[in-house]
């Protein structure tokens, strides 16, 4: 009886301490000083929230890049991968099908090496990269749909050098592309040199 | 493989080593009572702690009180965590308006993050409110973490005390290890997550209207803080459902390396702690070896089989449920580091790893995770093994089993061995149950081996006290939740009431002075003895089960073949 209560009573304090100080102490310090990565590092775009820099979208549309296959189309609730074996069939025939969609919709020599992150669906399901490789396979696409000349397609090229991510500081992770943020990137480009045309 | 990725693996270790000493001699300081300089800042709250629980923090027990207490203890928190999920519906802090949970996986819940386990049948996102997250499952994220330690710190006295039935106080051990290990060190990690990007807030789910005009819920929480936690504590449980896969939980490179390596942070310093405790760097240095050489040779298995070619995919990256800012090499680091100890947590979904890979998890977690393993756990998993050891060796050489001038008798060794059959048990059985009932076939998903080796992970997963899943298996069903509920109960406390039998037993014992004919247990020869007793009894109870999970996949990929 005595350790039933000595249990009760440690286990209070310690929900107190650790379930709500800690959490609320914690909020209170990076509220202070990361408030927009505390909150989703949210990107707004005329007064709207358009999405978080660090959750991918579903691009289908010709005039965007495209994003990786996602087991739960970029719907965060819940998030998640396809959970498929190397050895099940599914995998395979999704593998295949999404190559000739790739190749297809991105007018490509059928050939051609496909970066295997588009073939393949990530954990998490809202994997916001892609390689620069990746991107470079849909300019053309992307070009002829916007129609830029010559010159805007150098610039779309410019574009994801620019915007390419190297392993941070220069030897963790991988070399990687944030599609939301190159496809609001080339929106904004795009609407200016509409209004210079 | 490239430069940078050998890099990052090196880096990575070089670290582990350079900080084990450092937090190893800071918790002997903790916990043999000697002064340090976190007592300034939370001093207090240990002094508080003690007023407010009535307890002579000096006033120590012998083991079987010692057991009681923690029993206790874990049953309160078991309890309260349960309820509050029934009730959640009822309770404040739930934004996203979220129903009560099921009473079984309420069950499996409770169980899970009282024992440390973490192993997750519901999705965080979907099921629980910030108040069960934060009240219930932050709160649990500490205090086992802590028990565990208190039973390696009990452990460590049965082994360096001589003839007294004292093992020290629990509510001492649980207190010390909370406030001066787990909360300095989760706050402080808490605050460089959340500078990488992890969330911590506690708005609700946030509406957005995408680029090409589909509406996109995006999950909050206060998810950075329970992170730390997560990762430190060894638990494993994730706030979101893709765990540290996702980019609010693990947003960029950097997160993912700091979050790997506070994985094996605490378990690596602990064996410090224990060669400081029992008089001598060497044979905690000796246990980090072993542990070591378990890890790379896992590791090294695990890369080469994500690297090599096969015949369904040819030389494609298997990106499979894994994510592009970690790649290959980060994925498969994670994946053997984290079943090596029993954290669980994951970066990469394990049930699409290629089968060389999934079955290196498999099988770290089948050895009792003591490659670093748990904290606490997996250095207490590992002196089971030693004592083991040391007893084989005596049979082969003749002469009586001694270690650390403790002589190793039948009791001892009966000990060891039920912690050692405890967890098999329930991985053998259960998954062979599961495997013959429809109650266990309908959650597959995928046919053929590699169904067989989701439902062998998940048991191996529980009875470890592990976490991670081969997360395509459906768990969350009456099934599987009661029955991998039981698993975890018998893998945490069928390991821990033995281990503690045995530190009363040797705390009672009279030490043997070291001799010229005295057994060394600080050399070569017997991180060599140690290695081969683990894979030997690992690989004598699992290798047939093994075959038919992923060795026969292996095979049957490499010749083609689909299910």
């Amino acid at each position: 009886m005595k350790t039933l209560m000595i249990s009760l009573k440690i286990f209070l304090f310690f929900t107190i301490l650790t379930g709500i100080i800690y959490p609320l102490l914690v909020t209170g310090i990076v509220q202070v000083i990361f408030p927009a990565k505390a909150n989703g590092s949210l990107i707004t775009k005329n007064n709207q929230t358009i999405g978080s820099e660090l959750i991918g979208q579903q691009f289908d549309s010709v005039i965007y890049f495209s994003a990786r296959p996602s087991a739960v189309s970029y719907n965060p609730l819940p998030s998640g991968g396809s959970n498929f074996g190397l050895t099940n069939t599914r995998l395979n025939v999704l593998v295949a099908e999404r190559k000739q969609q790739f190749i297809t919709f991105n007018q490509l020599d059928s050939l051609t090496v496909i970066p295997s992150e588009m073939l393949f669906a990530s954990a998490s399901g809202l994997d916001p990269h892609i390689s620069p490789q990746a991107a470079m396979l849909q300019v053309v696409r992307i070009a002829k749909a916007r129609n830029f000349d010559q010159n805007e397609k150098q610039q779309l090229v410019k574009l994801i050098t620019t915007l390419t991510e190297t392993p941070q500081l220069g030897f963790l992770g991988e070399e990687r592309i944030n599609v939301l943020l190159l496809n609001l990137e080339l929106d904004h480009s795009d609407e200016k040199h509409f209004i210079n045309k | 493989m490239t430069t940078l990725d050998i890099i990052q693996i090196i880096l990575f270790f070089a670290l582990l080593i350079g900080l084990t000493p450092v937090l190893g001699n800071y918790m002997y300081k903790v916990f043999t009572g000697s002064k340090h300089f976190m007592m300034s800042a939370f001093g207090w709250l240990e002094k508080l702690t003690y007023k407010i629980i009535k307890v002579n923090p000096d006033e120590e027990t012998n083991w079987k009180s010692y057991t009681f207490s923690l029993i206790m203890f874990n049953l309160v928190g078991f309890v309260f965590v349960f309820l509050i999920q029934l009730f959640q519906a009822q309770l404040p802090l739930n934004p996203a308006n979220l129903p009560n949970v099921s009473w079984h996986s309420a069950f499996n819940t409770a169980v899970s993050f009282m024992s440390n386990t973490n192993w997750q049948g519901y999705a965080g996102e979907t099921t629980l409110s910030y108040f069960v997250q934060m009240m219930g499952l932050t709160v649990q994220n500490f205090v086992s973490a802590a028990t565990g330690i208190a039973v390696l710190i009990a452990l460590i006295r049965g082994i360096s005390r001589k003839t007294t039935d004292k093992l020290g106080n629990f509510w001492t051990d649980l207190t010390r290890s909370t406030l001066y290990v787990l909360l300095p060190l989760s706050i402080l990690f808490a605050i460089v997550l959340t500078g990488q990007g992890v969330v911590q807030n506690f708005n609700s789910y946030e509406t957005v209207q995408t680029i090409e005009g589909a509406s996109q819920v995006l999950p909050m929480g206060p998810a950075a803080s329970q992170i730390a936690i997560k990762q430190l504590g060894t638990n494993g449980g994730g706030f979101f459902n893709a765990n540290s896969a996702h980019p609010f939980e693990n947003p960029t490179p950097f997160s993912n390396f700091l979050e790997m390596l506070a994985i094996l942070l605490i378990p690596a310093a602990l064996t410090y702690t224990y060669g400081k405790m029992v008089g001598s760097t060497r044979q905690g240095w000796t246990i980090f070896t072993a542990m070591t050489i378990l890890l790379i040779a896992g590791l090294s298995i695990s890369l080469y089989a994500e690297y090599s070619a096969n015949p369904v995919f040819g030389h494609l990256p298997l990106m499979e449920g894994k994510e592009s800012r970690f790649g290959i090499t980060n994925s498969v680091l994670w994946s053997t580091v984290t079943t090596a100890a029993s954290n669980g947590s994951v970066n990469a979904m394990h049930d699409s790893l290629s089968p060389l890979a999934g079955l290196v998890a498999m099988l770290n977690i089948m050895l009792g995770e003591i490659i670093f393993g748990g904290v606490g756990a997996g250095l207490y998993g590992m002196v089971i093994f030693i004592i083991l050891t040391v007893f084989i060796a005596g049979l082969m050489v003749g002469r009586s089993p001694e270690y650390l001038g403790k002589k190793i008798e039948a009791f001892e060794v009966q000990m060891a061995i039920i912690a050692i059959l405890a967890p098999s048990f329930v991985i053998l059985l259960f998954s062979a149950w599961a495997s013959v009932t429809q109650a266990g076939l309908s959650s597959l998903n995928n046919a053929g081996p590699h169904g067989f080796s989701e439902i062998l992970y998940a048991y191996s997963s529980a009875a470890g006290n592990n976490g991670s899943a081969f997360a395509g298996l459906n768990a969350n069903t009456l099934f599987y939740n009661l029955t991998l509920g039981i698993g975890m109960l018998i893998g945490r406390f069928g390991v821990i009431i033995p281990v503690l039998a045995i530190a009363g037993n040797m705390a009672k014992k009279k030490v043997t002075p070291s001799s010229a004919g005295t057994f060394r247990t600080d050399n070569w020869l017997f991180i060599g003895l140690l290695i081969s007793v683990i894979l030997i009894v690992g690989g004598l109870t699992f290798f047939p089960a093994l075959s038919l999970g992923p060795i026969i996949e292996h095979l049957i990929m490499n010749s083609g073949i689909n299910f």
